[in-house]
Parts: structure tokens; sequence; C-alpha cells
């Protein structure tokens, strides 16, 4: 070297052949990673469907829609799960949406710039506490207060024990209690979409309602959620897939029955926390099989719920950008 | 009913007919109401806000005023005592979950990055299209199935639960996590340092390795901490893999404790002494979690502006 040169470091080896050598690992190596993911699902799906196949085979559609479970007498029937899964998670949106909804179009559409950053992140964080955290305090705080006053009010002060689904006895766990703690986990997820979502509608189509003398509700109403009503949806979604699967904090607030009961004062299960609760003791292979089987259901409703939110958000993002373009 | 249709407008100089009157007096009506039932819509806006926020604050108040009262020294020194006794702590669980978050990362941050730089260098490549789709599936995946796919390919073969399992069932979660965030910070980097470096002759590897992944390092790091601060709080996964333990344990082949797991395991004990040191675990759990991952968005505000300027 007899030029001094900028660099402290020597330029690499040239040869056209260490190059390629190079970057055919290099290929290889990244291809392979990448493959993980697809080999990785397919492999989580074969393997639970294998150990739940006894179960699936000896019940067939009747594991399904039979809600005797007795490990005793070697009867599974998943209804009862099932059930526990939808109506906790429906309570859940029911209660989650609005909210989601309303904090997201509260900072896309009229809050001061300066709170817009630190009431999303309060928001997001809601995500980041450990399912188990919510059940730890779903036991202790949750609970005693659904137990007085909650639900004595909801079913002697309001009479709603009268309808079916507020009745029986108080004990705090709950379908209730479930459906309560699911709404706060879920509502950063749907919130965090429906936001984006709404960041993304153009302002051209906010002016425009303005412009023909809307009112701030009116522009909401007729101009922005329309345009962000398939993304929107897809949060929901989204977090209807979370809540289906949500297993800590649900195990430790529902009471854990076996039961297929109207009333959402009523404990119940869901297939999550069947598996949480049952498999360390699962008392035969039979039993084992059923769990995994539920596991296997669960398994594929999340996949199918999971694939139809993506499918939604994605198809906004690319309008999005189709008209950005 | 009068028509709807506007009369016509009010000439010069004259007065306006009743019908003129009548009319001005049904638009200011209708304004008047459109605006009233506007404020309405926005407050309720704004205390759905206000109520979408109340949780979190609710919660942690109780965590860190319940949490607070139980911790002590002993808490992080000591280890568990049986059911009944008063006092101990749970240094073994603390321990377990880094070395649980620790096995997670080894398996799990280097396959998701490079499933993630795949992704950013094959755009549009069947490959690359499945391997998005399928991490943002895998990523709604329910953390159980993720346990009992561990328990059955690893425990039950194994013949017995094993920290390694468990390790190997975080890792998993964190893969598709890890993949998404590398591609889209990826993408970040200019294409002109990418077309500086293979200019200067760098290899195509030697260019995604130390020059695009050096540049997009920050939101890498800050994405993987977030994939941590996930996996440290999970529980679903460990509960038949890693299982717990009581004992002060760091053999990669044996049961091991951690956080989450104790913290279930207390708040559905009898004992009062067990859901002090539960609260406690919780308040220990949150700041480790919170804190990294206001860690990583600090991360990503203060590097990454010094590296775009690099």
């Amino acid at each position: 070297m007899t030029a001094p040169t900028a660099s402290t470091e020597a330029p690499p080896p040239l040869t056209i052949e260490g190059r390629s050598r190079g970057d055919a690992v290099y290929q290889g190596a990244i291809t392979a990673f990448a493959l993980c993911v697809p080999v990785l699902l397919a492999a989580i799906a074969i393997a639970i469907f294998i150990a739940g196949w006894p179960a699936l085979r000896q019940f067939g559609l009747g594991f399904l829609t039979s809600s005797a479970w007795d490990p005793v007498q070697g009867q599974f029937g998943a209804a009862p799960a099932i059930f526990g899964t939808l109506v906790s998670s429906a309570i859940a949106l029911a209660i989650a949406t609005p909210l989601a909804l309303g904090v997201s179009l509260f900072l896309s559409e009229f809050s001061p710039l300066w709170l817009r950053q630190p009431v999303a992140f309060l928001v997001d964080l809601l995500a980041a506490i450990p399912s188990v955290v919510y059940g730890l305090w779903g036991i202790f705080v949750l609970l005693p207060l659904l137990r007085s006053p909650v639900m004595p009010f909801l079913r002697d002060t309001l009479h709603l024990g009268a309808t079916g689904l507020f009745s029986g006895p108080a004990y705090g766990a709950s379908m209730l209690a479930a459906g309560i703690i699911l709404s706060i986990m879920v509502l950063p997820y749907i919130a965090s979409v429906s936001r984006e979502v709404l960041y993304a509608v153009p302002r051209s189509q906010r002016e425009a309602a303005l412009a023909l003398g809307a009112t701030r509700w009116e522009m909401i109403r007729q101009a922005v959620l329309p345009y962000a009503r398939s993304g929107i949806i897809g949060g929901i979604i989204l977090g209807l897939g979370r809540a289906l699967g949500e297993t800590m904090a649900v195990t430790m607030v529902i009471g854990n029955r076996h039961e297929l009961a109207l009333s959402l004062f009523a404990p119940g299960y869901t297939m999550a926390s069947v598996i949480a609760n049952e498999f360390s003791e699962a008392s035969n292979d039979l039993h084992l099989s059923a769990l995994m089987a539920v596991g296997f259901v669960l398994f594929v409703m999340t996949l199918i719920v999971n694939a139809i939110a993506r499918w939604l958000v994605w198809q906004v993002s690319r309008r999005a950008s189709g008209t950005a373009a | 009913m009068t028509s709807l249709a506007p009369p016509p407008a009010v000439g010069l100089g004259q007065r306006p007919t009743q019908r003129q009157r009548a009319f001005a007096e049904r638009a200011a009506r209708t304004v008047r109401r459109r605006k009233v039932f506007n404020a309405a819509m926005l407050s309720v806006l704004s205390l759905a806000a206000v109520a979408a926020t109340l949780p979190l604050i609710v919660v942690l108040a109780h965590i860190l005023r319940m949490g607070a009262g139980s911790l002590s020294w002993n808490f992080f020194t000591q280890m568990p005592k049986p059911a009944g006794e008063t006092g101990g702590g749970l240094a073994n669980a603390i321990v377990g979950t880094l070395i649980l978050v620790a096995i997670g990362s080894v398996a799990g941050l280097p396959v998701g990055i490079g499933a993630g730089l795949y992704c950013a260098e094959h755009g549009r490549s069947r490959l690359a299209n499945a391997v998005r789709f399928l991490s943002d599936v895998l990523n709604g995946l329910p953390s159980i199935v993720m346990g009992i796919f561990a328990w059955q390919v690893l425990v039950r073969p194994m013949g017995h639960f094993s920290a390694l399992a468990g390790g190997a069932a975080l890792g998993a979660m964190m893969i598709p996590m890890v993949a998404r965030t590398t591609e889209e910070m990826v993408l970040t980097v200019p294409n002109a340092l990418r077309e500086a470096a293979l200019a200067l002759g760098y290899a195509r590897w030697r260019t995604s390795l130390t020059v695009v992944l050096r540049t997009a390092s920050a939101g890498i790091v800050t994405g993987a901490m977030v994939a941590l601060a996930r996996i440290a709080g999970e529980t679903a996964p460990l509960l038949f893999t890693a299982l717990g333990n009581q004992f002060w344990s760091v053999s990669l082949r044996q049961p091991m404790s951690a956080l989450p797991l104790q913290i279930y395991t207390y708040a559905i004990s009898a004992y009062d002494d067990q859901h002090a040191l539960a609260w406690a675990g919780a308040l220990v759990l949150i700041v480790l979690v919170l804190g990294i991952s206001v860690l990583a968005r600090f991360v990503t505000r203060t590097k990454g502006g010094a590296g775009a300027g690099d």
C-alpha cells in the first residue's frame, strides 16, 4: 500500500468465486430461516392433530356438540368449552369495540395534537401487561367487585334477572367476569389497528365532507367511517382472535366448570382454560387426547379468524397505498 | 305538511313571506339540532377515550400499591417457603425467567431476523408473501397451543419437563414477531446505501449483514425487545414445559421456575402470605416487562436518529 486510504479496513477480496460462494451460503441460510415459519405452523397443526386424533376418532363430530365431559367414564364433549369461548369473546368484543373505536376516533379526528402520543401509548401499554397479572387483579379486585355490588345490582335493582342472562347466585367467578377481563385485554389490539386505519383515511375525504357543511360528527359518520370500515372490522376480528385464545386471565376468573348455562353469572369454561386447567392432571390417554383435540379445534378457529382479519387489514392498506401512488 | 323545497329567495327591499320565514326557522332548527348532536357525540367519544385509558391506570395503581407493600429484600434473595410458612422469596423464579427468556432469544432471534431479511430482500416472491402472512397468523396463535405443541414434540419424547422445552416454546413465539419487525426495519434502509456498498465491490451477503442490517439495527433491537417483553410475561407456554420448580435449579434439563408461573400458583392458593408474594411478583414482572417496552421506545428515538445520520 503506497497511497494512504481513508478507510482503515482492507477492501474485501474481489474474487468472483469467493463472493458467489458467500452469497450462496447467505441466501441458503436466510431461505432456511424463512422456511422455518411455514414449517413451524405445519408442525404445530400436524403434531396437535395426531395427538388429538384418538379422541376425535372415537367421538367424531359429537366431540363438538356433546356436553358430557367425564374423565372417569371416558366421555368427552367440547360443547361447553366452545360455547364458553364464544360467549366470553362476544362479551369482550361488545365492551371493547365501542371503547376502542371511541378512543381511536378521538385521537384521529379531534384530539389536541399533544394528547395523541401519550393516550395512544397508554392504550398500547394495556397489551404489554402479562395475562397472569390481569388474572391476579381479576381474582382479588374484579371478582369481589362483581360479587357485590355489581351482580346483585344488575339482577335485583335493574331487574335484569328476569331475562335469564343475569340470574342465579352471584359467585363472582363467571362468564361475565371472563368477558370483562378479556375486554380489557383485547381493547389495545382493536384500538391500535383502527387507529392506524383511521390515520390512513385521506385528508381530502374529511375536507370534502366539511366543505359540504357537515359537522364533525357527520364527517366521521359519513366520510371517515365508511372509508375505514373494512380495516376496523379487521381490527375487531383480530381482537376476536386474541380473545378466543387468551388463557391465564380467563382460567383464573371464569370458574372452570363444564356447564352450558345461559346466565352470564354462571361459571363456565373456555377451550384454552380447559387445557390449562386439566392438562397436567389428565388421568388417562383418552383424557389427554381429548384435551389435545380441544387444542386442535382452538387452533383451527384462531387460524381462520386471524387469516380473515389479516386479509381485511391488508385490503385497506393496499387501497391506501394505491391512492397515495 | 309544507313542501321541503326552498322558497324563492327574499328579494331586495321586500319583506319575507310567511313561507320564507317558516323555512328559515326550520333551517335554523335543523342546524341547531345537528350542532347539539355533534357536541353530544364528540363528548361520548371523549368519554370513551377516558374510559379506554382508565383500566391501565386502575390495574397499575393497584399492583403498585399491593406489590410495594409486600416487596422486600428477601423477595429477591430467598427461596419459596412451603405453603403456610411466612416469608420466603422468589429468587429462583426471577433467575428462571431470565434463563428461559435467554433460551428463547437464542432460539428465536436468529431465525426471526433471518426470515425478516429474506422477506425484505425477496419482496414479492411467493415464499416471502407466504412467510409474511403466516407470521401474522402464527402471531395470533394462542400461547397455550404453543405450550401443548412443545409438550407433544419435546417433553413427551424426552420423558420429562425441562427448561429447554419451555425456552424453545418461548423462542418459537418470538420468531414471527421478530421476523415482521425486522422486515419493516430493513425496508426503511435507503437503497442508495445498498448500492454504494455493492459498487465498492462488497459481496451481497456482506452488504446485507454489515451495511443493511447494521443501519437497521436500532429498529431491529427495538423489535427484539418488544418480543422479549412479551415472552417474559407468558405463562401458558410454560405450564406443561418448564412446569415450575420450588427449588433452586439452573439446569436446563430440569423443570424450572418462572415468575409468571409462580404468580399463577400463588394467586390461586389459599394462603395470604402467598397472595402477598404473588402481588410482589406481579410488580416485579410488570416493572421488567414495561421497563423493556419503554426502553425499546427510547432506543428507537435516540439511536434511530443517530443511526440515520451515520
